[in-house]
């Protein structure tokens, strides 16, 4: 940035807080942000991200109630007088979610929406929807009915659909969230492109900073309702929350802080040499023997011969919508106390496979027993004692109006003991309000509650479903701590995930799908480490050695050490 | 434009006809078979719709539609033949059968259930089914021959609020079907019942709750994308509405006329003309504010004129036949004819097989011009 750069938004002692609320979200927020930067927001769940990038274009408060004090100007407009609508040509808005907000049923219809709103000649209309539709490389979606888009798709169209009306500033929430790591891909490779090329100040809270953190001019962290801003390097060693890549540099003391695999990389070849001489490189553990040695540990007996009962079995499983193929003879056994990691590409056949092993669908071909029984048309305790599922959207498993409420109601349906769930719920996300709103949660707040009352009542198998979208790292690792948790009490846990890192980090065993079909089972070790698209930040980084996580080569170093 | 600017890819797929003469066309037909309870003119008004439907549909978000709606009207004729035989009021003539006969008490008076069923009987009860499925089959049609979000965008800027109204609704019904599925799941997942009363309750509010914060996202998403931004200014908007609504009225009176098989021409064309007139200018004034702009609108061209043309021909060849004909009488029963005004009427009516035939099923262009 050039010194004289052009502010184009300021917030000047921003404070905003939600009506019925009694703690401010935001508080005392003054910064400047100038044309072209690239800004990333980072912060924990719940610290107020969203709540900032909807105060840019004036959705907080004109939408959202609440009192906001201060001064909001995007481009010399104050978002006190002037409605999200008269900014619409000014500051382009893509929500987390943006297949709910999509307005026409085709997707060039949704691209020329904003200007026809705008009044913009037909003329300029026409030229700027072809222009767009190349700059994001969605031509070929032009004509698709906007209900049928994947989700790489759905965000590259919704922000097509902000951009024809040229703003110049581009505000992004989790722009990759739900995303699987092809998908997350193309849509920050579009919002590369918009940057470099075009010139757009883009503002985007994402938590995939190694993917954007080297791009990115400055980052506002979040960590409290005042945020603070700063250059990215110097920002990350700080930072509440960042990606593996960044952590293993902390622990590792490596100055510049590498931010991307590739600057990681050049520092790598001297750990691994040290590691190397302290210690070989982990071998690939059986998954059985895993599961056994930690059985073990619970009852507390030595033999180690008994192998755990499965208690998923699936074989020649076959699932067909519409006639076309979601799932083609799929085997599977999973035995108690193992955690198993599901992973593929959008539409792989994931969420099917997880909808077939908790019982909501039965399959077309094959069978899927869990503890002998066939789960579907399993009701009541029968099925809560046997299997859980959490889906994508947790919030559709929770009724009542408060968290208390909501934990007192799974106490009776499960007729457990008064406190279990809440007691469960402090174990996995600790201090949250008994009296909030499930629907005013942070996500990674409503996965806890949600998780809290299945997990209350014991199932054998827990089946999650993207689990981590929505989660910021640390969300992340308590959530693999309990899932390591209920492993070790001998409950079998399977999860669909996009998330690499979740699954190097917790998973024994990882199945990856492909086309409905199982096209990889192993160890995640294994399976993980050989893959290009499936492998966490550490692989990379530590490639050809099979490390996965931080903290196993911080343990490594440390027997190193005190082991001479 | 200028030169450095790179020329916009052609698109291959011909443009579609106005939604507008589709409807004028399914409206004209409609509108014939109401006018007439001859069975050979209904038969054949039939015949033509579904050549069209195989001829032109195409791939649009209802185009099973048409099935749905032909099954709907097979349904319609049969449950009317049941109340005819059951409760019919007893026409003289040949009777078929005789069912048992239930003496109704004094108050009852008037209605009948059972005794004799004549053939007279039956085939007026067919004609008067036939007429109101041969509306169903219509509006099946023009559904497949065109979207109805098409049609709504082709609304004057002075309904354009309603049309937006409606697309959401559209929209929200197939989401409230998909989240009514999840929560069902979800609640089986709990171990909760998912039938009984209790049930219903706990499906519905979320499912109602869920369509409520979608209507949010939904309104944020376009307030933020600019609308409502260029709104009508308030007395022109008013004025506008108010002759509006007195032109749809006098248009209501038109179609009365139209299809009132005793009113002369007279009155239908007087209403029809002065509705059109109010509504035109109601519209006008409203479109002058250069509200918004529309994004490639479909144009009435020559194709959509021939269309609703195609379909008036056989409603305006029914005003020059007999009402003798148009309206056979039951007793003596008599086979039907069908007069040359209204055969040369629906061969017209054929026209859009011409004129706007489906472009896939044609296949004169297809991928990229090179």
């Amino acid at each position: 940035m050039s010194a004289t750069a052009t502010v184009t938004v300021s917030f000047d002692g921003v404070s905003f807080r939600y009506p019925d609320t009694d703690a401010p979200t935001l508080s005392d927020v003054d910064l400047q942000i100038h044309e072209g930067e690239l800004i990333l927001v980072i912060g924990p769940t719940g610290s107020g991200k969203t709540t900032f990038l909807r105060a840019i274009n004036g959705l907080v408060p004109h939408f959202s109630g609440g009192r906001l004090g201060g001064r909001v100007r995007v481009s010399g407009h104050d978002t006190e007088h002037h409605a999200p609508r008269e900014l619409a040509d000014v500051v382009g808005f893509v929500p987390q979610d943006p297949s709910d907000s999509f307005v026409c049923d085709t997707v060039e219809e949704e691209l020329a929406y904003a200007m026809e709103n705008l009044g913009i000649a037909p003329v300029v209309m026409r030229r700027r929807v072809e222009e767009t539709l190349d700059l994001l490389s969605i031509t070929d979606l032009r004509d698709r009915n906007t209900a049928t888009l994947s989700g790489g798709q759905q965000q590259r169209v919704a922000i097509a659909a902000v951009l024809t009306a040229s703003p110049r500033i581009l505000v992004l929430d989790e722009p990759t969230s739900s995303l699987d790591p092809a998908a997350a891909e193309e849509v920050l490779a579009a919002i590369t492109r918009l940057v470099h090329d075009v010139g757009l100040t883009v503002i985007m809270a994402e938590h995939r900073l190694e993917r954007v953190g080297h791009l990115a001019d400055r980052v506002i962290i979040f960590d409290g309702p005042t945020p603070t801003i700063a250059e990215p390097a110097e920002a990350m060693i700080s930072a509440p929350v960042v990606p593996p890549v960044v952590e293993l540099g902390r622990a590792m003391g490596w100055r510049p802080l590498p931010l991307s695999v590739r600057d990681a990389r050049r520092h790598a070849a001297e750990l691994r040499e040290r590691l190397g001489s302290t210690t070989a490189p982990p071998a690939s553990m059986p998954a059985e023997q895993h599961v056994i040695d930690q059985i073990d540990e619970i009852h507390g007996n030595g033999a180690g011969d008994s192998i755990p009962e499965p208690v998923v079995a699936a074989s020649h499983v076959t699932v067909r919508y519409h006639r076309s193929p979601a799932l083609r003879d799929v085997d599977l056994v999973i035995r108690a106390g193992e955690i198993v990691s599901i992973m593929g590409r959008n539409g792989a056949g994931k969420s099917t496979l997880l909808h077939v092993l908790a019982g909501l669908r039965s399959p077309d071909g094959g069978s899927a027993t869990i503890l002998g029984a066939s789960p579907h048309g399993l009701t009541g305790h029968e099925r809560i004692r046997r299997v859980g599922l959490v889906p994508q959207d947790p919030s559709i498993l929770l009724y009542a109006e408060t968290v208390d409420g909501e934990c007192r109601l799974a106490d009776r349906e499960g007729g457990l003991a008064a406190g279990t769930t809440a007691d469960t719920l402090e174990r996995l996300m600790p201090g949250l309000a008994p009296h909030a709103h499930p629907r005013a949660l942070s996500e990674g707040q409503r996965l806890a509650l949600a998780l809290a009352v299945v997990m209350a009542h014991e199932p054998r198998v827990l089946l999650l479903d993207e689990p981590t979208r929505g989660l910021d790292y640390p969300a992340k690792r308590r959530l693999a701590d309990s899932l390591d948790d209920l492993a070790g009490r001998g409950v079998a846990v399977v999860f669909a995930t996009h998330d690499v890192e979740l699954a190097a980090s917790v998973a024994h065993r990882v199945v990856v799908l492909a086309g409905g079909e199982v096209i990889a089972d192993g160890p995640a070790r294994d399976v993980v480490c050989h893959s290009t698209v499936f492998a966490p930040q550490v692989a990379k980084i530590m490639a050809p050695d099979e490390w996965l996580t931080v903290e196993e080569i911080v343990r490594a170093l440390d027997r190193g050490t005190t082991v001479p | 434009m200028t030169a450095t600017v790179a020329p916009p890819v052609v698109r291959a797929e011909p443009r579609p006809v106005h939604p507008g003469a589709w409807w004028t066309w399914a409206v004209g037909l409609a509108a014939t078979s109401a006018r007439t309870s001859n069975l050979a003119i209904l038969g054949l008004i039939a015949v033509v719709v579904c050549l069209v439907v195989w001829a032109c549909r195409v791939p649009t978000p209802l185009a099973h539609a048409h099935a749905l709606f032909l099954r709907l009207a097979l349904a319609v004729i049969v449950l009317r033949m049941v109340l005819q035989i059951l409760f019919a009021p007893r026409i003289p003539g040949h009777v078929v059968f005789t069912l048992p006969e239930a003496t109704l008490p004094g108050w009852a008076a008037g209605i009948s259930i059972g005794g004799p069923v004549t053939v007279e009987s039956l085939v007026g009860g067919f004609i008067g089914a036939a007429r109101l499925a041969l509306v169903l089959i219509c509006i099946g049609a023009v559904n497949t021959l065109t979207t109805p979000s098409r049609l709504l965008r082709s609304l004057p800027a002075v309904l354009y609020e309603a049309g937006v109204a409606v697309t959401v609704a559209l929209t929200a019904t197939p989401q409230a079907v998909i989240s009514t599925e999840r929560i069902r799941e979800a609640r089986l997942l709990r171990g909760r019942p998912t039938r009984g009363p209790g049930a219903l309750r706990g499906i519905a509010v979320p499912v109602l709750d869920g369509a409520l914060a979608r209507s949010l996202t939904l309104a944020a998403s376009m307030d933020a994308r600019g609308y409502g931004r260029r709104a009508l200014d308030g007395s022109r908007h008013r004025w506008s509405g108010v002759v509006l609504i007195i032109g749809l009225v006098t248009l209501c009176v038109g179609a009365y006329g139209v299809l009132a098989a005793g009113t002369g021409p007279q009155l239908g064309a007087a209403g029809l003309g002065a509705g059109t007139l109010c509504c035109g200018i109601a519209l006008l004034a409203a479109s002058r504010g250069g509200v918004r702009t529309r994004y490639r609108p479909v144009r009435w061209d020559g194709r959509a004129s021939a269309l609703a043309l195609a379909g008036i021909a056989p409603l305006a060849a029914t005003f020059a036949t007999d009402p003798l004909v148009l309206q056979p009488p039951l007793t003596p029963l008599s086979w039907p004819t069908v007069p040359t005004a209204i055969a040369v009427g629906l061969i017209i009516a054929l026209a859009p097989m011409v004129v706007a035939p489906n472009a896939e099923r044609s296949d004169a262009r297809s991928g990229d011009p090179s």
